[in-house]
């Protein structure tokens, strides 16, 4: 019984996150749009501007609800399935997490309603106060929670006390925790792309319907510069943080690598693969010798230890995060595409006259989420078999569960999550379909009902 | 006396009535939803807490967040006491949350989006109703664990408490429409705030009478010195508001009713708060014990100190914003 418990109560954590993390990551990045859109719109008093940061606004609101409900479930999740792990960690996550409600999420809830519904109603400069504090209430809030998550891998700055539990002793140690920095680029920069990459589809599907819609140019040719000059700083901003794992969880990156051995002259970058967890090798490996110690130690013949070198239960399960590392790395190399193929096009001055090329962006649109969530698969699995990187195991961690109340739960939630948040995408995909064009007219007087679908039209003031 | 966990278990019950009050009134507009007169005045109504739900919610993380980051140990026990109507509660906001959103995106399905909007705010409410009753009920420890069965929490006690939530949170919600609409809807929430009120009032007496006979603890604590003196006044103020409540409703003072209820809040939770202090899982764990080191709690403190009054300016301010009647004529469209 207490193993399935065990494994429900995982479940359901990998579960719910990963619906969650889709959310912020997209609002974060939507967030700045936003907040860039409203900039370019007050400087300029171009009305395309206007009319992007309507559209995308309305399409924020609905994401944002989202994420807001979905990591509610995540604050409690904690408490319910882990409740000994909250025990423990408490005194030092518990902080963290504080901080970010104040100092991040009442910032974001707060000035949402006047960003969504005041225009009219305060100021063009205080309106614009707004977006920027929601915007900066998304980044705040990833710091937060991003120095929590990288403290149970790379734990700094704590003692343990009589029972058990995690005690501070060094603040600054806990928060820029050894993997806290290069974590913390990592995700904003791929929530930045993966916003870019679904901007960027929804302006190439309205201009493989019309390539003469002045809005749909203006936002494909900004999600292309994103694309272009974000894709290559995230690929090195990977490879620093690949390297930062080396060092403080080896046995994360040999199971990326597959490299069940160990190879003292130099090891090679597999690029395909069957890993065999029984067998303990990685079958049918097409490899680039000594590509890996390159990547990894910046020298041919570095030697690099492999998974015989850890003890069997200290294995995170390679199977897993094998193929979740390479999802994400092609599709960052594919994003890499997008941006040098746009740059070339935007040179011919063909950037709006390649349907082939919006047909490349429009199917790239989903891509980055599927990045960002092979990504924390590759990272929360790799974590394994701990939840406190190297001290507590994960099958200590579990409160007084059962396993049929988790998994009654668990099927609750996939129900639930798969409604709902599947009617909200397909909102959120309609919404899209609609051209920025057709959002009516753009008149600033005072609105003076709070209703999102009573601002697209004319008032009645 | 006055020490970090004090100071803590102060800020986290601060935040915890807040969150009643706040998203008190707007579930309650979802418990009353179906008993609107119209879709026009459902919009209203709902629009008139569209721009501040949000923010309303974001209190109960914070409840939820502090509990853990300042008494993981509370938080450790009364997690999985609570198992069944945490996760109903969350799944339920989940549904209302959505609804704020879809309803308007989709006008096929408005009635699919209204039904998950009421129904969520209903169970959401009635979840919170039970946890409080559980708390009061008391919870099972063994150790630094919760030793209970996971239906400990279902009595019949739980369940009045439930469906005293939900009344109060409905007369909350809809004197705050008496205070944001006007015309019909608004002659609609006066009808429904006297019914409410009624109703709010009786289960006010229900559970005070219950509690001590439930919880001899609490009774104790309650008739102890000094105790006593800060209990005695509490049935007292408790009747005067219903009077000030009962005269807004009948004399139609459009701000009265709603300020009323707040206050009856606060003495029920007052009540509630002189029952089970010092402790925090009642009669089992005190607030010291549950605490974090103190070196977890004065770090936080610093930014309560200076979030939260940020907080609370910043939230004022976005209420203010959006202040006064709501113009029905926009509603028409």
């Amino acid at each position: 019984m207490e193993d399935l418990a065990v494994t429900l109560a995982r479940a359901q954590f990998a579960f719910t996150m990963s619906f969650h993390i889709i959310f912020p990551a997209f609002s974060i990045g939507v967030a700045s749009y936003l907040l860039v859109l409203e900039g370019l719109w007050l400087k300029t008093g171009k009305d395309e501007y206007l009319s992007l940061f309507k559209y995308w606004r309305k399409i924020f609101a609905v994401a944002f609800g989202m994420g807001v409900v979905s990591g509610i479930v995540m604050s409690y999740q904690f408490g319910t399935n882990w409740s000994v792990f909250s025990d423990k960690t408490g005194p030092v996550i518990g902080p963290l997490m504080a901080y970010e409600v104040l100092t991040a999420f009442f910032l974001e809830a707060g000035f949402l309603g006047v960003m969504l519904f005041g225009m009219g109603r305060v100021s063009k400069r205080l309106h614009f106060l707004a977006t920027f504090m929601v915007a900066l209430g998304t980044l705040i809030s990833a710091t937060w929670i991003l120095a929590a998550n990288s403290w149970m891998h790379t734990p700094a700055g704590y003692s343990i006390n009589e029972v058990g539990q995690f005690i501070p002793e060094n603040w600054m140690e806990i928060i820029f925790n050894p993997s806290f920095p290069y974590r913390l680029v990592h995700m904003v920069l791929a929530a930045f792309l993966t916003t870019a990459f679904v901007v960027g589809a929804v302006g190439a599907w309205h201009l493989l319907k019309d390539k003469n819609t002045a809005t749909a140019r203006k936002m494909f040719s900004m999600a292309m510069w994103m694309a272009a000059i974000i894709a290559p700083i995230q690929i090195l901003a990977g490879d620093l943080h690949g390297i930062n794992t080396l060092e403080y969880q080896p046995a994360k990156v040999m199971a990326m690598e597959g490299h069940y051995e160990s190879h003292p002259h130099g090891a090679p970058l597999y690029l395909f693969g069957i890993p065999d967890d029984k067998a303990q090798e990685l079958k049918f490996a097409i490899g680039i010798p000594n590509a890996s110690s390159l990547i990894l130690k910046h020298h041919l013949h570095a030697p690099l230890d492999g998974l015989d070198t850890i003890k069997a239960e200290d294995r995170p399960p390679v199977v897993i995060l094998f193929w979740s590392f390479r999802i994400m790395v092609g599709i960052g190399m594919m994003m890499l595409c997008v941006g040098i193929i746009s740059v070339f096009l935007r040179w011919r001055k063909k950037l709006y006259d390649s349907p082939l090329f919006h047909k490349f962006a429009l199917i790239m649109g989903p891509s980055g989420f599927v990045a960002v969530l092979a990504g924390w698969i590759t990272t929360e699995v790799g974590r394994q078999p701990y939840t406190v990187y190297g001290i507590l195991r994960t099958s200590q961690s579990i409160g007084p569960v059962e396993a049929p109340a988790v998994g009654a739960s668990l099927i609750a939630f996939v129900i639930v999550y798969f409604a709902l948040f599947g009617a909200g995408t397909y909102y959120i995909l309609k919404m899209m379909g609609q051209s920025p064009e057709d959002l009516g007219p753009l008149t600033e007087s005072p609105v003076r009902i709070a209703s999102p679908h009573l601002l697209e039209g004319e008032n009645n003031d | 006396m006055i020490d970090l966990s004090t100071i803590w278990a102060g800020l986290l019950a601060l935040s915890i009535f807040i969150y009643v009050i706040l998203d008190g009134f707007d579930l309650g507009i979802g418990v009353i939803f179906p008993f609107l007169d119209n879709d026009d005045d459902r919009a209203i109504a709902m629009n008139s807490v569209a721009p501040v739900w949000d923010g309303n919610e974001t209190w109960l993380i914070l409840g939820g967040g502090g509990l853990f980051a300042a008494f993981p140990l509370a938080y450790a026990i009364i997690m999985p006491a609570l198992y069944a109507p945490f996760i109903a509660m969350i799944l339920a906001l989940v549904f209302r949350g959505v609804a704020f959103e879809y309803r308007w995106r989709d006008k096929r399905h408005e009635k699919t989006w209204d039904r998950a909007f009421h129904f969520g705010s209903f169970v959401a409410t009635f979840m919170q109703g039970i946890v409080l009753g559980a708390f009061i009920q008391g919870i099972e420890v063994e150790g630094r664990a919760y030793a209970g069965g996971w239906w400990d929490w279902a009595s019949p006690f739980t369940f009045t408490c439930g469906l005293a939530l939900t009344a109060g949170y409905a007369l909350l919600g809809s004197t705050w429409l008496i205070m944001k609409t006007e015309n019909g809807l608004r002659d609609r929430a006066y009808a429904i705030a006297k019914n409410t009120g009624r109703a709010t009032l009786l289960f006010i007496g229900i559970v005070s009478i219950w509690t001590p006979f439930l919880s001899p603890k609490i009774a104790a604590q309650w008739l102890s010195f000094p105790h006593i003196f800060f209990v005695l006044p509490v049935p007292i103020l408790t009747l005067v508001l219903a009077a000030i409540t009962a005269w807004g409703l009948t004399k139609r003072k459009d701000n009265v009713p709603f300020l009323a209820t707040i206050g009856l809040f606060g003495l029920c939770f007052a009540g509630l708060g002189i029952g089970v202090t010092p402790y925090i899982v009642p009669h089992v764990i005190t607030i010291q014990q549950a605490a974090a080191p103190d070196v977890s709690l004065s770090f936080m403190l610093v930014g309560a100190l200076i979030f939260l009054p940020l907080i609370l300016g910043y939230t004022a301010y976005s209420y203010w914003v959006f202040r006064g009647k709501i113009d029905p004529k926009a509603g028409y469209h």
